[in-house]
């Protein structure tokens, strides 16, 4: 699936032309943002974990969002979809304010996210999770419930539409299963689809490849890109670099809350900044004290960098051997 | 030993009014937790603010017995907004919390001296039940050698399995609705419903009106069938028979409430029946049980014959086995 994208993909095309100006810097303004935020917090007590001073996310692109863990990511997720409120800030969608609006009222409005633990919805059949994601469906109100002639015909069309998007994932053979008898891997691939049918024109997507076995990898990867060829703008939180590399036109780092470098998925990796903030400012011993506000930042929560040297991305996927094998395929 | 009166009270509990009240409390109990997932433990206040709404206009001030439906069914939705507004926006326990509370509440405030003007205090309402039984079409009992029903029996229980047959209609037409997919949605996992564009607050508060007015319709038939009500009735371990019959039915089943509140009295005036003709005719010596306490070990062994259905059938009489062990995930 992945072989053909640069004949095939216009749009990556496009994204990587209308990006090709941005200057490589924090909080870089971008030609055509569809989502942008300003000065959002929040803190939880006495710890800030989301400190994000502006971002832009340009339409019709695939964004990674990367970071150690603890850089605040997820909380980032949470707050511009709506699942959680910050102290300060606000961000607009399409040009439309949306801090303070209710997350289901965030996903009519077309930015629509998945979770890194994934939520299938066990007891509920295949279809039927499809099904739930179609907006504006007359028979979800009460009283028109009771009445099956007032929604048969559109639940027809919903549902056909569910079969073609199973039939794209290749859950189709699952179609009557209950969603919890799902592998893993089948339960993402679930849950995007799910959020196409929402139709939406953002997908926030939270680790999409977390616990996902490599073959399913690259159908999964190749899902995404579709999206983008659909005229979609893709955001996720990714911890595997090779994929990073593989699919985004940009990637946001965040440590420590804040944004602390942006670039094409090259630049980012070979970015000083970055490696510091995945393995400590003082890695490599010599860190002059008049480096860059990363390296301050980074200083005083050392201890923690550590654990985050876990997804060893950053310099294993700056080595040149591992793409190779991807363009190979 | 009197077989045929043991057999002919244990058939007509089958159809009895204690079996119709608790699968009318049940079918609405089965919306809240078997279907939305609500921990509701006050199911028991819906069913006493009906009966005592309609009793209080009826017998306190002398209103027509209609409009005491009416007062029933509005303290109802009443006390549904009561409890839902502040708690359904929290973690599902503390609705379980706050039920469980809101019923002592209730029954407490009917049994309190300051209100015995309107609430008869301890010894209840009498005297609300002229109107419903000047109704009664029938003119002659049934008195055959198996089940004798007098005629205000009659009656109370035509219009009782009549009030069944339609919240059964009722609940059956939403379930497979797609307001009834949004519902089963929210037991499974409610953020990914809001991840979709649902109000979730809405159904769930939809949800546990339709489930209260629903177990209300018992409360009304208790009250007629009784012609008398009393507050120590609406207690907690009421609640909890409720809970067991869903259980034993089989949970989120259109059938389950009726016909596990038909067998859970079956068993019950059976076994009641048994036991002291049996010590009666001496084939239980007194040394073991005496008559006194029959009643208590009637109890006992329907609790034993519960324990071991759920053990070895734990999806009750219709769940279905393969759905209820996607729950252990």
């Amino acid at each position: 699936m992945p072989a053909d994208q640069q004949t095939d993909a216009p749009a990556k095309a496009r994204a990587v032309a209308a990006l090709a100006d941005v200057p490589r810097e924090p909080g870089a303004k971008k030609p055509d943002p569809i989502l942008v935020v300003d000065k959002v917090v929040r803190r939880f007590g006495g710890l800030t974990a989301v400190n994000v001073g502006h971002v832009e996310i340009q339409r019709g692109a695939i964004t990674a969002l990367i970071g150690p863990n603890g850089a605040g990511k997820t909380t980032f997720f949470n707050l511009l979809t709506g699942f959680d409120k910050p102290d300060e800030g606000n961000w607009a969608f399409n040009g439309q304010p949306l801090q303070g609006v209710a997350a289901h009222k965030v996903a009519r409005r077309g930015m629509v996210r998945t979770f890194q633990l994934t939520k299938s919805l066990n007891r509920l059949s295949v279809i039927d999770n499809m099904r739930l994601g179609a907006t504006g469906q007359r028979g979800e109100n009460f009283w028109r419930a009771l009445i099956p002639g007032l929604w048969k015909k559109q639940e027809q069309d919903v549902t056909e539409r569910a079969d073609e998007l199973l039939a794209r994932f290749k859950l189709d053979a699952k179609r009557e299963d209950f969603a919890g008898s799902l592998s893993g891997g089948q339960r993402k691939l679930l849950e995007m689809a799910r959020a196409l049918m929402v139709n939406p024109e953002m997908v926030m997507l939270d680790e999409p490849m977390a616990g996902v076995n490599p073959a399913l990898t690259q159908s999964l990867l190749g899902h995404v890109k579709g999206l983008r060829e659909l005229g979609m703008t893709v955001l996720f939180v990714e911890h595997d670099m090779d994929m990073v590399r593989d699919i985004s036109d940009w990637v946001i780092v965040m440590g420590q809350g804040e944004v602390i470098a942006e670039g094409t998925p090259d630049e980012v990796m070979a970015d000083q900044r970055v490696i510091d903030a995945y393995l400590g400012a003082h890695h490599d011993g010599a860190a002059d004290p008049d480096a860059d506000p990363a390296a301050d930042t980074a200083g005083p929560a050392a201890p923690a960098a550590p654990a985050a040297g876990e997804p060893a991305g950053p310099t294993a996927g700056a080595t040149a051997p591992k793409p190779a094998k991807e363009d190979g395929q | 030993m009197n077989w045929d009166v043991i057999f002919s009270v244990s058939l007509e509990s089958l159809i009895g009014l204690s079996t119709i009240v608790y699968a009318l409390a049940a079918i609405g109990l089965n919306v809240h937790f078997g279907y939305t997932g609500l921990l509701n433990f006050g199911q028991s206040a819906f069913l006493g603010v009906a009966a005592y709404g309609m009793a209080i206009t009826v017998t306190t001030f002398g209103q027509p017995f209609w409009l005491g439906i009416l007062v029933g069914l509005g303290g109802v939705v009443v006390l549904a907004l009561l409890l839902g507004i502040p708690t359904l926006r929290l973690r599902a326990d503390y609705l379980a919390i706050v039920t469980i509370a809101a019923a002592e509440i209730v029954r407490l405030l009917f049994r309190s001296v300051t209100l015995s003007e309107w609430t008869g205090g301890s010894d209840g309402l009498q005297q609300f039940s002229q109107s419903f039984y000047d109704m009664n079409p029938y003119s002659s009992p049934i008195e055959t050698t198996l089940i004798s029903f007098s005629t205000r029996e009659l009656w109370v229980l035509t219009v009782g399995w009549v009030l069944v047959a339609i919240a059964l209609l009722i609940v059956w037409l939403l379930m497979r609705s797609p307001w009834g997919r949004v519902i089963k949605a929210i037991r499974e996992d409610e953020d990914a419903v809001r991840s979709l564009g649902k109000n979730v607050f809405s159904y769930k508060i939809q949800a546990l009106i339709l489930g209260g007015v629903l177990g209300s319709l018992g409360g009304f038939v208790f009250a007629l069938g009784l012609a008398a009500i009393q507050p120590d009735t609406y207690g907690t371990e009421f609640t909890f028979y409720m809970y067991t019959i869903v259980i034993l039915g089989g949970a989120a089943r259109v059938f389950g409430p009726v016909v596990g509140s038909m067998i859970f009295w079956f068993l019950l005036t059976f076994i009641n029946a048994l036991l002291p003709s049996l010590i009666s005719v001496g084939a239980i010596p007194s040394s073991i049980m005496t008559t006194n306490q029959a009643g208590a070990v009637g109890y006992i062994l329907v609790g034993i014959g519960l324990m071991l259905l759920l053990i070895f059938r734990p999806q009750g009489i219709f769940g279905d086995k393969k759905e209820v062990m996607l729950d252990a995930r």
